[in-house]
Parts: structure tokens; C-alpha cells; sequence
């Protein structure tokens, strides 16, 4: 039997994956498990799908995904912590025609910036939230996010979530549907692969509405780990965002084509 | 000419377009004009008063101490005021609701029955257009005609009916000026 | 000539931002200044020229929409009044780092905290130095009349664009309150996207077909490569101070003093010249238009010529005075008179002042 090389086997028709373009060559800065990068690659990669890389302007936030502008390769504003959908709201009110995103996490849309999200949400503007939630604040070392959940021990709740103390982890994304303004609420994950291919198909719908020119906000939240954050191998932060994560914070879509979904 | 007139009474007096009126009426007629009101809490009901200024030369200072005229419609702009008219000036006022008449020696003092008048023509509106007819009739700065063209400049037009009744006051308050004292 | 109008600081100020062709307005109501955004939706501008309004949830929701918009390439704006402006500051340290023009307005009112709603200029620190983190300036004008709040608007644009730079109208209640005479420029179109997309390449409007994507950032964790953006910026600043100082005079050719105030206060000092010299001193006024950059070079000639002595008459504290100080440095006086709180300077109590400080002259 003749003998394969290495270049024979890299053709496209046997090509299994291929990074999107509209990811750049960076190296991630994210640690090695999180979640970030994945959520990165999905939007980029609903962008690419749909045809609007020259069309799109994305908004970073404040947090691990400060520097989100490195790796997505759109044009793409750096927002002051917790102002993106302020941001993102004068881009699409000027610029009705191109498709605007917010790349937001937990401690920049949930605590700092949760006027700008509410009323963003509230005014039903015409763009797409993604919201990271991983409970914990990764950039600046750990501390407690407005999401952390009951118990959960960060480095300002090193005993664990005191309710007493620091009130209880906040349901934004369920808050937010209640809203007239918002059309389309999910909460996904993107820890395995068919999680991300949901995930992906949330992103894509919400990007969709945008297009289509839909009234109203689209909002997907990623329940993400945090593996540096939580202190745990990254397999271990899977297992344990599924176990403690997820009954909180419950996956699946809460409201779609403007209704919200009975449970 | 440089003419500095307060106008002070009552928030719903109508004070601040009484001076509006009188500031559009010098626009007509190509001179320099402005119009200070006092603004914020001192709304209906409160105080209010406004600073007008028509003159043939650039204003400078828009806020001032001292006028040549007060137009006072309530015994506090009585008390605020009376002492800022300049020597020679002219303090004109409804005895309406005036319970201490002006004591100044060295000023022109008018009298218009403000109040009175406009309820016997019906419309309690007109009262701050009886004023200035008065005023005009004592200081006739402006010409009637720009008076009128002023109005029709700063009503809306859906008010623009109202203007035969509003000439009506002005020249009622022309009519009903009365002389207290001169120096 | 423009079609002539008695017009409120205020209002004067909204319609010449429709007629410069701005592209958006956002804003938050506030005392003294919320004609601003009232004349604004009454006037329907989306119908007249296709400008957005839209009332912001905060002021600090509308200095990001300035972000967002300005990065664009758009023309946008913002007007508040003291403490809005000081919610405003965060925002404006990064418009200024990430270098997009736009145009932010102060009705200043009296302070500090809530203060009260009446006139002041006690916002001139924040102003001229800054007002927010960082190495940064913002150019400021200072309207003092009604057709200057219309006229500046044009101006505030050319120039924020020019130097991609936050530009700030700095005014205060008696300017925005007042009604005056004013001539309104002819509208300017706005500019197409296709223009704006040609004229300004570092805008994020969508990656053009073909070429790099464009990022708005004011963020550098690299310390050297930080430093360099901000001798860049610093040189930007130099540049500024050369070319962009505004002033008027009044009086000044055979002064022996020189009195400096801006905005409102100016106005009140142009009587208090008159009165002065009807009294046969011989006083001058200079009158900055731009807080920053600072007449300083002006000031230094008239120190130049021999004049004896400056008189800083300011709605503040002393503020003003200590630039007049550095512009001075120590060769001949330089005095401060100024009430604050909301109260306005009569013409006669600065001449009274005047004669106070520098009556052993």
C-alpha cells in the first residue's frame, strides 16, 4: 500500500473544522478552560454565515472580554465598564442598516451597568446583548459578581454568598424578559459541543431578528465557567457549573418571538 | 436710547411675556434687545419677574442693578424693586393688591388698574397687555404697530385670533394711566 | 443675512444644532438647560433634516451614546447642566482617550452638590483641566450671548473633528434663559454615510470590503506603548494651544488695567468698562472664547506693554485667576473678584472692586 503524506491529507474535501476569518490569529488571553474564547468563535462565526462582516460593529466590554476587539476581526468599540448598550444603542440609531452587538459579562451588565441594560432593553433597541455569566469576576482576580450564587465562596465572600450579607444572585436575564422591548430571551452554555451547537443556534436567531429588522432586543446569555476564577481544573468547573450552575440558572430559551415561554 | 425696565409680580401674571412682548416689539423696530426672567422654583403662583433692555446700541451687561422703569404687580416686587428705580426713573404699578404704596421722592410714579379693567373686559388674560399699553403710554419706546408685529411673532399662530383683543387692552391701558407723581 | 429670531440661549442652541447638520442629539433633562432637548423633539428634526434625539436614561447612559455614535464618524452631542456634567466625566476621559470628536455642552449652575439652578461659572476647573482621569483637555468655548450659543455649535463641530478631540460649549443659566436677537446661519446638509465613510477612516461604521477592521479603544495595557499615544495626544494638545486661541477685547489699546472675565461675566464687565471710564480710569477687558486653550500669549503682551494690573472677575471662586497667574508670572498683579453660588456681579460692584484692589495705585 502506497503511503499517505501529511499533505495529501490536508485537502479541502477532508477538512473536518476551519477557523472563521472573522477570528484574528491572536492567541486567546483567556485561561486554558474558559469559555470565552468558544462564545467568541460563535458569534464570529453567525456573522460570517449571514454576510455582515462589513457591516457589523461590535461593543466590548469591561472585564475578562476587554479585549474582545483583538480577536474578533470586525470593527469593534471598546465601552467604558458597564455602558455598552449605550453605547450600542447610539451606533444602531445611527447606522439603522448595520448589525450591532454587545459582548457583555456578568459584573459589566448585571451590577455596573444594569441601568443602561434595563433601558436599552426597556427602549427595545434594535440590537443583540450576549452576556457571559460565569457568577465571578475573572479580570480583576476573583471577587463576587452580582450573579454568584448562594454559598459561593470568592474572594470577597471567602466564607460563601451570604444573603444576609450581600443579597442574592440576580436573575437578570429573566428580569429583562419581562420587558415589553425585548423579543427574544434565551440563556445557553457552551461547555460541550452540542451545548455549543445550541448556543450557536441562539446566536444565530438573535443575530437574525437584527436583520430582519424585528422590533425589539435580542438577549442571549452563556452560563460559563470560570476555572481560575472558581479555583477548580477546567473539567472539574464543567462538572460543577452543571451541578450548581445550571438548576439556578436554568438553560433554555425564556422568551421567543416576544412571548415568554411557560414553564 | 437704552431703555432698562424690570417687570416683576406674580408666577400667571403673565409678567414674562408681557417683557417678551415688549423685547419682540424692539426686534421689529431694529434694535438691540434682551430678556432675563427670573427662572426655576419661582414659577406660577411664586414670584417671577424678568429684566428687558432695548436699546439703539449693543447691550453689555444683560443683568443689571438698577432701571430706568419697574413695572410691579405685587407688594413684594413693591419691596424688591421700588429702591432699584434710578433717580428720575419711572415706577408704574397696579394698586391691586398693593398695600404700601411707592414712597420714593425722586421718581415718576403711574398708576394702572391692571386687574380691574381686564375683569370688566372679560378676560383676565389680557391683564399683563393692559400694563403694557400703560407702560407705552408713559414710554412710548416702541410704536404700537411693532407691538402688534411682535405679537404676531411670538404667539402661535393658532393664537394669532386673540391679537384684535390684545390690541384692545394695550390701547385700554393707554387710556388708564394715571399720573401720581412727576419729578 | 440669516432669518433673524428672539431666541433663549437655550433654544438658540438646539436649532443650530439641527441647522450644523448634526447626525444625533442625547441627553437628560436638568435645570437650567432642558429647553435644549424640549425645542429639540418639538422641532420633529428627524422629519426636517433625519437628526436622532433620544432622551437618555442618565447622563452617564448619554456621554457613552456620544461614545458609540462619535466612533462612528457621526456628528453628535450632548448638553446638561453641573452635576450631569460631573456624571459625564468617566465617559469624557475615554471619548478624549480614544480620541472621537463630539460636542458636549454645560449650562453651568451654582454648586458644589446639588447646588441650586441659578448662574455660575464654578465649573471652569473641571473644564479646562480635564475634569475626568487622565492627561487629557477638552476644548472649550464660552459663549457669552445668545447668537454665540447658536454660532458655537458649527464652530464646537469644525473643531472636534478637526482635531478629533471632545469639544465643550461651556455656558451658563443667564446665557441659556436669556432671550436675545439672533441670526441663524442657513442649514448644512448632513453628511451622507458614504461621505462620512470616506472622510473619516478610522471610524467604526463596518470594515470596508477589503481592508483591516478599525478599533475604537482607549485601552493599552502596554505602559510604553501608552506612553507613546500620549505624547501623541500631548503633541495634539500643543498644536491646539498654537492655532485654536479665540478672545475678544475691549478697550484695551491704551489700558493701564485689564479686566479678565468669560461668558456671563463678560458681559456684566463690558457695563463695568463703561462706567469705569466714565469715571476716567483706563480699564480694558479681555474676553477668553476659548477657556482652553487659555489667551495666555494675549495676556503676556498686554503684561508686555506695561499694564499695571489684572482684575480676574469670575462667577467662581478663583478660578480663572490662577491661569491668568501662570500667564502673568508674577510681573505686574493679578487680583480676583467674583460671587458665586448662583449670584451674578453687578456692573457697579466690580468697578467697586476694581477700585478696592488696586486703589493705592
Amino acid at each position: 500500500m502506497a503511503e499517505i503524506t501529511v499533505q495529501e491529507i490536508i485537502k479541502p474535501e477532508n477538512l473536518v473544522y476551519k477557523k472563521t476569518p472573522l477570528m484574528t490569529d491572536k492567541a486567546l488571553s483567556y485561561c486554558p478552560g474558559c469559555g470565552h474564547g468558544t462564545a467568541h468563535r460563535l458569534i464570529m462565526e453567525v456573522i460570517e454565515e449571514m454576510g455582515k462582516e462589513n457591516d457589523t460593529i461590535g461593543v466590548a466590554p469591561v472585564g475578562c472580554s476587554v479585549l474582545a476587539y483583538e480577536f474578533m476581526n470586525v470593527d469593534m468599540q471598546e465601552a467604558a465598564h458597564g455602558r455598552a448598550p449605550a453605547v450600542a444603542t447610539a451606533i444602531k440609531r445611527l447606522w439603522p442598516d448595520k448589525v450591532v452587538f454587545t459582548y457583555q459579562g456578568d459584573g459589566d451588565l448585571a451590577a455596573i451597568g444594569t441601568g443602561e441594560t434595563i433601558h436599552a432593553c426597556n427602549r427595545g433597541e434594535q440590537i443583540v446583548i450576549v452576556f457571559i455569566n460565569n457568577g465571578i469576576y475573572g479580570m480583576t482576580g476573583g471577587q463576587m459578581a452580582p450573579t454568584t450564587l448562594v454559598g459561593m465562596k470568592t474572594s470577597t465572600t471567602p466564607f460563601g454568598r451570604d444573603v444576609s450579607l450581600m443579597g442574592n444572585p440576580l436573575k437578570i436575564t429573566e428580569l429583562i424578559a419581562q420587558l415589553p422591548g425585548t423579543y427574544y430571551v434565551t440563556r445557553q452554555a457552551v461547555h460541550t459541543p452540542s451545548a455549543a451547537r445550541k448556543a450557536k443556534r441562539a446566536i444565530k436567531k438573535a443575530f437574525e431578528n437584527q436583520v430582519n429588522k424585528i422590533p425589539g432586543l435580542s438577549f442571549v446569555e452563556i452560563v460559563s465557567n470560570c476555572n481560575s476564577g472558581w479555583k477548580m481544573t477546567p473539567v472539574d468547573s464543567n462538572n460543577w457549573m452543571e451541578e450548581n450552575m445550571f438548576p439556578f440558572y436554568q438553560l433554555g430559551d425564556i422568551k421567543v418571538d416576544g412571548k415568554l415561554i411557560e414553564k | 436710547m437704552t431703555e432698562e425696565i424690570i417687570i416683576a409680580g406674580f408666577g400667571g401674571q403673565g409678567v414674562l411675556s408681557m417683557g417678551k412682548i415688549l423685547a419682540y416689539s424692539g426686534v421689529m423696530q431694529d434694535q438691540e434687545v434682551s430678556w432675563l426672567p427670573s427662572y426655576g422654583p419661582e414659577m406660577r403662583g411664586g414670584t417671577a419677574n424678568v429684566t428687558v433692555i432695548v436699546s439703539d446700541e449693543r447691550i453689555s451687561s444683560p443683568s443689571i442693578s438698577s432701571f430706568d422703569t419697574a413695572i410691579i404687580l405685587n407688594q413684594q416686587s413693591m419691596d424688591k424693586f421700588e429702591p432699584t428705580v434710578k433717580p428720575g426713573g419711572v415706577l408704574l404699578y397696579d394698586p391691586n393688591g398693593i398695600s404700601r404704596p411707592p414712597e420714593r421722592k425722586d421718581i415718576n410714579i403711574y398708576t394702572v388698574e391692571g386687574a380691574r379693567l381686564a375683569a370688566e373686559m372679560g378676560n383676565t388674560k389680557i391683564f399683563n397687555m393692559i400694563v403694557l399699553g400703560a407702560y407705552l403710554k408713559v414710554k412710548p419706546i416702541v410704536k404700537l404697530e411693532n407691538v402688534i408685529k411682535g405679537l404676531r411673532k411670538s404667539l402661535p399662530e393658532r393664537y394669532h385670533k386673540l391679537i384684535p383683543l390684545n390690541e384692545d387692552a394695550i390701547t385700554m391701558g393707554m387710556k388708564n394711566v394715571n399720573e401720581v407723581q412727576t419729578v | 443675512m440669516g432669518e433673524l429670531r428672539l431666541m433663549k440661549g437655550n433654544e438658540a442652541l438646539a436649532e443650530a444644532a439641527i441647522r450644523a447638520g448634526v447626525d444625533g442629539y442625547f441627553g437628560y433633562p436638568i435645570t437650567p438647560q432642558s429647553e435644549v432637548i424640549e425645542y429639540l423633539t418639538s422641532e420633529k428634526p428627524h422629519e426636517r433634516t433625519g437628526m436622532v434625539v433620544l432622551q437618555a436614561e442618565s447622563e452617564v447612559a448619554s456621554i457613552n451614546m456620544l461614545y458609540g455614535g462619535g466612533a462612528t464618524g457621526k456628528k453628535v452631542m450632548t448638553s446638561s447642566s453641573s452635576p450631569g456634567i460631573s456624571l459625564m466625566q468617566e465617559g469624557l476621559s475615554y471619548i478624549a482617550g480614544a480620541e472621537i470628536p463630539c460636542v458636549v455642552v454645560n449650562v453651568v449652575r451654582g454648586g458644589p452638590g446639588l447646588g441650586d439652578i441659578q448662574p455660575s461659572q464654578s465649573d471652569y476647573f473641571q473644564a479646562v483641566k480635564g475634569g475626568g482621569h487622565g492627561d487629557y483637555r477638552l476644548i472649550v468655548l464660552a459663549p457669552s450671548s445668545v447668537q454665540e450659543m447658536s454660532d458655537f455649535v458649527p464652530l464646537a463641530f469644525d473643531l472636534a473633528f478637526k482635531y478629533r478631540n471632545p469639544a465643550m460649549i461651556m455656558s451658563d443659566g443667564l446665557i441659556g434663559q436669556m432671550m436675545e436677537k439672533v441670526e441663524l446661519f442657513d442649514p448644512m446638509p448632513r453628511m451622507t454615510d458614504k461621505e462620512i465613510e470616506e472622510k473619516f477612516p478610522w471610524a467604526t461604521n463596518g470594515k470596508p470590503v477589503g481592508k483591516e477592521r478599525r478599533i475604537i479603544t482607549s485601552l493599552d495595557l502596554d505602559p510604553a506603548r501608552l506612553e507613546v499615544h500620549n505624547h501623541h495626544l500631548q503633541k495634539k494638545y500643543r498644536e491646539i494651544e498654537e492655532n485654536e486661541v479665540r478672545y475678544e477685547m475691549f478697550d484695551c489699546d491704551d489700558a493701564e488695567y485689564i479686566i479678565v472675565a468669560y461668558g456671563s461675566s463678560a458681559r456684566v464687565c463690558q457695563k463695568s468698562i463703561q462706567l469705569a471710564r466714565e469715571e476716567g480710569i483706563k480699564v480694558g477687558l479681555i474676553r477668553p472664547i476659548t477657556l482652553w486653550p487659555f489667551p495666555k500669549k494675549q495676556i503676556n503682551e498686554l503684561v508686555e506693554k506695561g499694564v499695571k494690573g489684572f482684575l480676574s472677575v469670575e462667577m467662581s471662586a478663583g478660578q480663572m485667576v490662577e491661569d491668568i497667574q501662570l500667564a502673568v508670572n508674577g510681573r505686574t498683579r493679578v487680583e480676583y473678584f467674583g460671587r458665586y453660588g448662583g449670584m451674578i456681579p453687578s456692573p457697579e460692584e466690580v468697578v467697586e472692586a476694581f477700585k478696592n484692589k488696586f486703589q493705592e495705585d
